[in-house]
This record gives C-alpha cells, structure tokens and sequence, in this order.
C-alpha cells in the first residue's frame, strides 16, 4: 500500500514536515494565524485535485468551482440535518460531490478540447445560476446557507449529544472543538493525505495511462486501452477532491454560498495550477499558496501603508508613486493577479517548478563548462 | 400572439448584441485560430468608450447665479457643460446625443486597443494549444477589467437614451393593429437596424474587397494562403482590430439598455462562446443565426408562462442549449468538420 | 507430405466498401493464415491502407464482414479489437511523444495484463518488476535501450517506428498489422527491421504486411496478396504471385523486381 518510490517517500517526508511546521516558517511573513493557514491547505487541495484533471490528461475544466460548492452545501446540511460532527460531513461532501462529477463528467467528456471546456464551463454556470433561484430552498440564494440554534440534527438528538447551550453549535471531530490551530492541522492533515492521493497517482499505471491520453489518444485506443471509463475516473477523483476542499472551507466557516461557483473561482484554481506548474506534484501547491499569501498581503495594503513606505521620496514623486501603485493593492489586488496570470503564461508556461529546474539546469552546466572543454564528447 | 410577438421583438435587440460579439470572437478564430477570452473585455471596453466621452463632453464650469437663492440663502449653482459654453445649443444636442457619438471615440481607440492587443500579446500565441490561448487572453481579461474597475469604480454607470428617442414605437399600429397593443422602446428598435447594419457592414466587406476575399480564403483554408505568399501577419492584425471595433460600437450603443459595470465583459463572453459553439466554430452565418437566435429563446423563457411551467429556465436556458447543442451536434449549427475536434 | 487443413484466423469475407459513389473496395475475400507472414501489395491508390482500415474497424464496410477467430469485428471499438489480439503499427507512428521511452512500451503490457480499463493504483509503475523487465528486454531488442530514460518525442523517425513497433510486440498478439514499417527508412534501418520481423516470426506470430518495397515483401512473405483497383487480382506463394502474368500488368507491365 505504501509503495513510494524512495524520491517520492522522501518528497511526501519533506512535503509532510513543510506542512506541519507552517506556524514556525511562515511566522516572519506574517501570515502563520489559523485561519489563513487553513485557507493555504484548502486551497491546495483543490489545486491538487485540479491538476489531476489537467495536469495528467489534459482537459482544461472551467467548472471546477462548483464542486467546491457542491461539497460546500453538502456539509453545511450534514451539520443541519445529522451532525455537528465533521467526520460525515466530510464523508457526505466526498460522496454527493463524487455523484455529482460523475453524472458532470459523463456528458462533458463526450467531447474533447475547447468544447470540452466550455460544457464544463455551461454546467457550472447553470449550477451558480440554479443556486441563486429555483434551488434557493437548498442553498438559501443570495444570503447563503447558514446554521441556526433550531436546526434538526437527527443524529445528534440521536444520540443525545446536545450542542453548547449559549450560540450557534461549532462543528466538532468526535467531541472535540476544530476551531483555531486544531482546524488548521486538520486542513494540514488532510493535505499530505491528498498530496499522498496525487503521488500514488502520479506513480501509478493508472495515471500512466492518463499520461497516454493526453500524449497521444489513438494509440490509447489502438493499444486497447478504453480511455472513456479511465477520463470519467479521473475527473470523478478530481471532483471528489474539489468537493473535500468545499467542505473543509465550510468546516472552517460553517456557511455556503453560490459565489464559491462563480466561474472566476474556477479560473482561479486553473491560475494556482498554472503559475506553479502544470502536471507537476508540488507545482499545484506553490501556486495556491503563493496566491492566496499575496491575495492576503496584496489586498490588506491601503494608501497610507502606501504613503508612509515612501514617504522619503519628494512630495509630488511619493503621491504619483503612491497613485500608481494604490492600483495594483487592496481592491486593485486582481489587477496584480491578471498581470501575473498573463506574465507567467507568457514567459513561463511550465510555471515555477519549470523555472526552477531550468534555473538547475543553467547553475549545473555553469559549473559543469571548464570539465567540457577538455573532454571533447560528452558522457552518454 | 401580441405577448409572442413582444417577446420575439424583445429577443431580437438583445440577439443583435450576441450576433455582434459572437460575430468577431468567429472572425478571430477562424483567421487567427486563436480562442480569445478577452473578446467580453473588449465589448466592455467599448461601453466605457461611452462612459468616457460621456464624462468629457459634460465636463462642467461652475458659476454661482446671485439672482436666485437656494432654500438656505445660498446663491444657486449654476451648472454648465464646457460644450454648451462652446457652441451653444449644438453643444446641448452632443450632450443628449453623447451615446450614439461616441461611436466615433469608439471606432479608433477600438482599433488601437484590438491593434495593441493583437501585436502584443496574441500574436506570439498562434503556434501554442488552445489551452495556452484561453489561459493568456483570459488573463488579459482580467487585467482590462481590472484596470477599467480602477478607472471607473465597481458601481454599473447608467447612460441615457438621447431624448428625442426616448419612449415606444406603436408597431402594432404600424401593422394596422389597434394602438398600444405592440410597442417596442425605440432604442431597442434602433439597436436592432445598427446591428442588423454591421453586420451587413462586415459581410460586405467580406465579400467584395480583396481584402475580405484573402480573409476568407483564409478561413477556409489557412494553410494554402500562407503559401500563396499574402501577408498573414498584418492582415490578422487588421482583423483583430476589426473584431475589437465591431465588439467596441455593440458595447457602445447597448450602454444606455444596460449600464455598465467592469465584469460586463466576463458576463457576456461566457455567453458569446455559446453563441459560437451552438453557431458552429467557425462559421460566421452560423454566429449570427444563433446570436438572435438565443436571444429570442432567452426572451421567451423569461415569460412568467414558461417560468411557471420550467421553474428557473430562464436562468439556465442558454446553458441548456449549449450543452443540448454540443452534445447532439458538436458542430454546431452551421460549422464545418474538424474544426477544434481534437 | 501431409497437409493439415490451414486454421484461419483472420477473414474478411465479401467485403465492399464504397465512399460516396467511388469504389475503394470490392468483393475482397482474404483469408489470413494463423502463424504466416501474409503481405498485401499493390500499386499507390489500389485500396490498401483502406482494407486495412476495415480490417482494424476505423472504417465499417459497406457490407460484408471481417472475422477474427470465429468474432465479428465489424462495430467493435479500437480498442476492443486490440483486446481481442490484433495490434497495429501505424504508417506514421503513433507513439506518446512526452512520455520516456521505457513507458511508452510499458503501457501497452499494461493494456495487455489489466483489460481495456483497471484503476490500477496501488503499485507504481516502477515497481511492476514483471513488465519492467519485459520491456527492457524488448528495447535491449530494438536496440533503444540505452534511450529509455528520453522522451519518446525525440527519438528520430526511423527510432520512432521501430519504437512503435516495440509497443505491438510486448502485447503478444495474435495478430500483427503493419502499415509499411519501413517507409521513409534507411537501407540499413530496413535491414534491421526485417531481421527484427524474422525473429518475430519465429513466435508464430500472424502478421499482415502492407508494403511498397519488393524487397521487404519477399524477404518476410509466406503469401502475397496483390490489390488492384479495390480487387484482389492475385493471391499465392511468393513465386506464384511474382510469375502471375495479371500482377505484372498491374504494375504497368514492368517485372516485379
């Protein structure tokens, strides 16, 4: 079961150990509170999910973000209808979540590249768009899915285990509050084991076989291989993946609303993918967490943060400074993330992971060029 | 049959919008090859072409009027745009007129913006996967938005209809019907004959200048022209900068049926590529048919008999159809085999 | 010496095949032998590459039927023929260009030992020691070895088909179509090629030929089918077919080499 090649078994050791101490490292950027660790872990898991569609096959999915909603939902009414516990409605997030890519995918899949995209594409937005007015009873439209003193919860009444008395219930794991750091290490935990997920499919002959498709479908075809049932998988898992991030961001902040739908959510997955690196196991990761820190830095500085950081240049040099950089921050934080989007397509299509390797590459033959000199032919 | 014909006459101002877009996102990708997702920002922008010349033409100089007092003593402020001081009552009509004026704003910035886009960005993205394509122009999108968002705020700036056109025309009566029993605002109705006019502008072109003829035979056949020795490159950017004019002057004149507001672009673009699709990739009849085509349908599903029959259609409907459409066939209305099939 | 009766394997019974009014084949009948190397030769545009196509099902007959082993493989998928045990080599190679080398002639084993679609997830591909091993065997062969760590899309042309190739051989087939494996090759690459087919043959592996170079043919061939015009004008031995008075006519009067 856990067989890891040893690179692997050392990238999920080093991956695990980067997890579990983000409180330490990212204490000097100031980002290491709970709540906004626990949006870094959430967010990768749905790039890693993503990146199993895309980065493996090569479907471009531009509906991903309803699945983050579908989970969603799903766990605010677990914790209505059943349970303050999480532990079903995580369960129940996976499982509705994987129905619904399912009965997606079937129809989606039916068709191949830009076609492809733009029915997953349909089928997101018709959900956001039925969110907001005949499904209102289930999503509560616009205010959103919220918890209240009165609801039900068969199981706990069950079970006898009534709530707090004072406010509205907090969601538990088996008895025990996941508020602040314990429901980052949840997110954390959870993290490694979908990292855990992508390697072994990564590694896999299955995920070789997705590999195949994206390389070159007709041979799949011809060497037997029946590649409908194996894209519908792979969209299923990277659905159900979606779904758990969805309903990890409801555990966090027990509501839901259709806006985690909205197509733009599911451009931003395709960007985190993107900008760390496409197909790659850690690239998904960099990328979520890199957006999401400098959504949070990015959208917090204000014009006077502005202006007291330069207030050393002269008076009309520091306001026109100020002025154009007031764009790029706070609202204009999307400004910035466009920019990098195109930025990175551009120049940098494999994304940072690629970067790095060519960075690697130049350094070693850098330090390898005087031993080229002499030998005339290179080692083969 | 009155309710029919309403719903129809109202699909069709809303259809000449979808057919405009969807007419340059179809001449960019069958020329260019490129799929732009940036094609709603340029719609977009050609709103706020009108936003713009709106804000200067009315650009305004304050004189305090000491003969009348306000309710609280104060002298009265006197209000008067820097055209009107200029010329007079011309520069009140430029005033009421400033929407359909601004065309003229719009058709040259378009043209730079779409030229700029084009020589910048898009044309070192010929050679590379669709995927590359949508993802680069979708950041593009962003970044216009964007920049749009911060020029002009988040709130929707509402244009008027210049004066004299304000209200409905009876056609009922025109048609010997009894009067006020069909009526169809006049705007709505001159959006209708402008875009009925482009496009007649476009296909003209296309069809009887050399120059519509290589792009034509480009559409048809990509390869074959880039070996007949014509230059490709500097007719795609003159297409792309004719896409980006024919999405900017839709923009403009549907400001005053719906104000704009910087995502207006993101909304309409997801709704021209299902135009295209169900249009047929490819084919520019095929855009324009399905562009009045699923505004009419839209239309009709917003009737509360059909809504009440299909809850939540009119939501959904255009999605259905594209889904519908891909699924039964994938060309589309009117496309050709084997474009983007793979 | 005593004949047994030769077991078909493969036939393509009565097969017409018409595109819109133009008639690319007719009245084909084709019996393949279990175990023979049977090529199918003929002049540009006889129909070649479409009896080929109907053989593998990318293209339905217009009637008539091909029978593999007592299946119809008529409306079957590509891939369910492949199953069944009919591998192809393309005319141009239809290879994964982005995976390595080796991975390119696991995957097809793969196919082979788990069925048209397995979520085989719990070992990784590495550590399938079996198929590995067999694999490496197979480009110790082809003599690609040395280059299973690359990227299959930069091996040159000529590498490529025989790489292609490698990829039919893991699966075992019973069956082997080739599409003119050495077009586009160097003499030397060709003569690599016929040795590596040679030893194939040795396996009992049934093998139709598609080939233009007489050369080939005769070296590999145990029957020779010869098509005209969507026709079969001549089916036999190698000598019987080279002395058959109507092939020569076919090809424009002049001696088959």
């Amino acid at each position: 079961m856990f067989s890891l090649s040893r690179k692997d078994l050392l990238a999920l050791a080093i991956f695990t150990v980067v997890v579990l101490t983000m409180p330490v490292w990212l204490a000097p950027f100031g980002a290491a509170y709970p709540g906004l660790m626990q949006k870094f872990a959430i967010y990768a898991i749905f790039a890693i999910g993503f990146n199993i569609l895309f980065g493996l096959t090569g479907y471009l999915s531009f509906g991903h973000a309803a699945f983050i909603g579908v989970g969603s939902y799903t766990t605010v009414w677990s914790f209505k209808l059943l349970t303050m516990d999480i532990l079903p409605a995580m369960v129940l997030a996976v499982v509705v979540t994987g129905v619904f890519a399912l009965v997606i995918g079937y129809f989606s899949l039916r068709r191949t590249g830009i076609y492809f995209s733009i029915l997953t594409l349909a089928f997101a937005q018709m959900s956001y768009s039925l969110a907001y007015s005949v499904l209102t009873p289930i999503t509560n439209g616009e205010t959103g899915l919220l918890l209240a003193r009165d609801d039900p919860r068969y199981l706990d009444a069950l079970l006898g285990a009534q709530a707090n008395v004072a406010g509205l219930p907090q969601p538990t794991l088996l008895g025990s509050s996941v508020a602040g750091y314990a429901g980052f290490y949840l997110c954390a935990v959870i993290l490694i084991l979908t990292f855990f997920l992508s390697q072994k499919v990564f590694a896999s002959p299955f995920g070789m076989a997705l590999r195949g498709i994206k390389s070159n479908q007709t041979r799949m075809n011809y060497t037997g291989f029946n590649t409908k049932p194996y894209m519908l998988a792979a969209f299923v898992i990277s659905g159900m993946i979606a779904g758990l991030a969805g309903g990890l961001l409801s555990i966090t902040d027990p509501l839901a609303g259709a806006e985690r739908m909205r197509w733009t959510e599911s451009g931003n997955v395709v960007l985190m993918t993107i900008l760390g690196g496409v197909g790659t196991l850690f690239g998904p990761v960099i990328g979520a967490w890199l957006i999401k820190y400098f959504e949070n830095i990015f959208s917090a500085i204000n014009t006077n943060m502005l202006n007291t950081a330069f207030s050393f240049l002269p008076d009309g040099v520091q306001s026109f400074v100020v002025t154009v950089l007031s764009k790029f921050v706070g609202e204009g934080w999307h400004l910035t993330l466009g920019l990098m989007f195109v930025l990175i397509v551009v120049f940098l299509p494999g994304g940072l992971v690629e970067g790095f390797h060519r960075f690697m590459a130049r350094l070693k033959r850098r330090s390898a060029a005087p031993e080229r000199v002499s030998s005339v032919q290179p080692a083969e | 049959m009155n309710a029919f014909l309403s719903q129809l006459l109202n699909g069709l101002d809303k259809g000449g919008a979808y057919a405009l877009i969807a007419l340059g996102l179809t001449l960019v990708f069958g020329t260019l090859g490129v799929v732009n997702f940036a094609h709603g920002a340029l719609f977009m922008l050609g709103c706020f072409c009108a936003v713009t010349f709106r804000y200067l033409i009315t650009l305004e100089t304050v004189t305090l009027d000491p003969e009348k007092l306000s309710p609280w003593g104060q002298p009265v402020e006197v209000r008067t745009p820097l055209v009107q001081n200029w010329f007079g009552d011309f520069g009140a009509v430029l005033v009421d007129y400033s929407v359909p004026i601004s065309i003229l704003l719009a058709i040259p910035a378009m043209l730079v913006i779409g030229i700029a886009m084009e020589r910048g960005i898009v044309k070192h993205f010929y050679k590379r996967s669709h995927a590359e394509q949508i993802l680069v122009t979708f950041g593009l999108a962003i970044v216009l938005q964007e920049i749009v968002k911060a020029f002009f705020g988040a709130n929707p700036i509402p244009q008027p209809i210049p004066s004299d056109l304000r209200g409905a025309a009876d056609i009922g009566a025109w048609f010997g019907m009894a009067p006020h029993l069909l009526t169809y605002p006049w705007w709505r109705l001159i959006y209708l004959l402008f875009s009925g006019l482009v496009i007649g502008g476009v296909f003209a072109f296309l069809q009887f200048t050399t120059f519509g003829m290589v792009v034509r035979a480009g559409m048809a056949d990509r390869e074959t022209v880039g070996l007949m020795g014509i230059d490709i490159d500097r007719r795609f950017t003159i297409v792309f900068g004719l896409a980006a004019v024919v999405a900017g002057v839709a923009g403009v004149m549907y400001t005053p049926l719906l104000a704009p507001n910087y995502h207006l672009g993101m909304d309409f673009l997801v709704l021209s590529f299902v135009v295209v699709v169900v249009g047929g990739m490819g084919s520019l009849p095929g855009a324009v048919a399905a562009g009045f085509l699923l505004g009419i349908l839209q239309s009709f599903a917003s009737m509360t008999e059909v809504k009440s029959l299909i809850p939540g259609i009119d939501q959904v409907i255009i999605y259905l159809v594209a889904v519908v459409i891909l699924l039964v066939r994938p060309r589309g209305l009117m496309g050709r085999r084997g474009i983007m099939e793979n | 010496m005593n004949e047994t009766p030769p077991n078909i394997i493969l036939h393509a019974a009565d097969v017409h095949k018409n595109f819109g009014g133009l008639r690319a084949l007719s009245d084909i009948d084709l019996q393949i032998e279990e175990g023979k190397t049977h090529a199918i030769i003929g002049p540009n545009g006889a129909g070649k590459s479409t009896l080929l196509n109907v053989i593998i099902g990318r293209i339905p007959p217009s009637s008539g039927a091909v029978i593999f082993d007592g299946t119809v493989l008529t409306g079957k998928a590509p891939y369910e023929i492949n199953q069944l045990g009919i591998s192809r080599v393309f005319q141009t190679p239809e290879i994964f260009p982005e995976l390595p080398v080796l991975h390119n002639v696991m995957a097809p084993a793969f196919a082979r030992r788990d069925g048209a679609f397995r979520v085989n997830m719990l070992r990784s591909v590495g550590s399938e020691r079996e198929i590995r091993d067999e694999a490496e065997a197979i480009l110790d062969d082809i003599g690609l070895h040395g280059r299973r760590e690359d990227h299959a899309g930069s091996l040159s042309r000529g590498d490529k088909r025989r790489l292609e190739l490698a990829m039919c051989l893991i699966q075992r087939p019973r069956l082997l179509l080739l599409d003119e494996p050495t077009a586009g090759m160097s003499r030397h690459d060709t003569n690599t090629t016929i040795e590596l087919l040679r030893k194939i043959k040795s396996t009992g592996m049934t093998k139709v030929i598609i080939e233009h170079d007489m050369h080939v043919v005769f070296s590999l061939a145990d029957r020779i089918s010869v098509l005209a015009q969507g026709c079969i004008i001549a089916s036999g031995l190698p000598h019987e077919v080279k002395e058959d008075p109507r092939v020569q006519e076919a090809y424009l009067g002049g001696s088959v080499e």
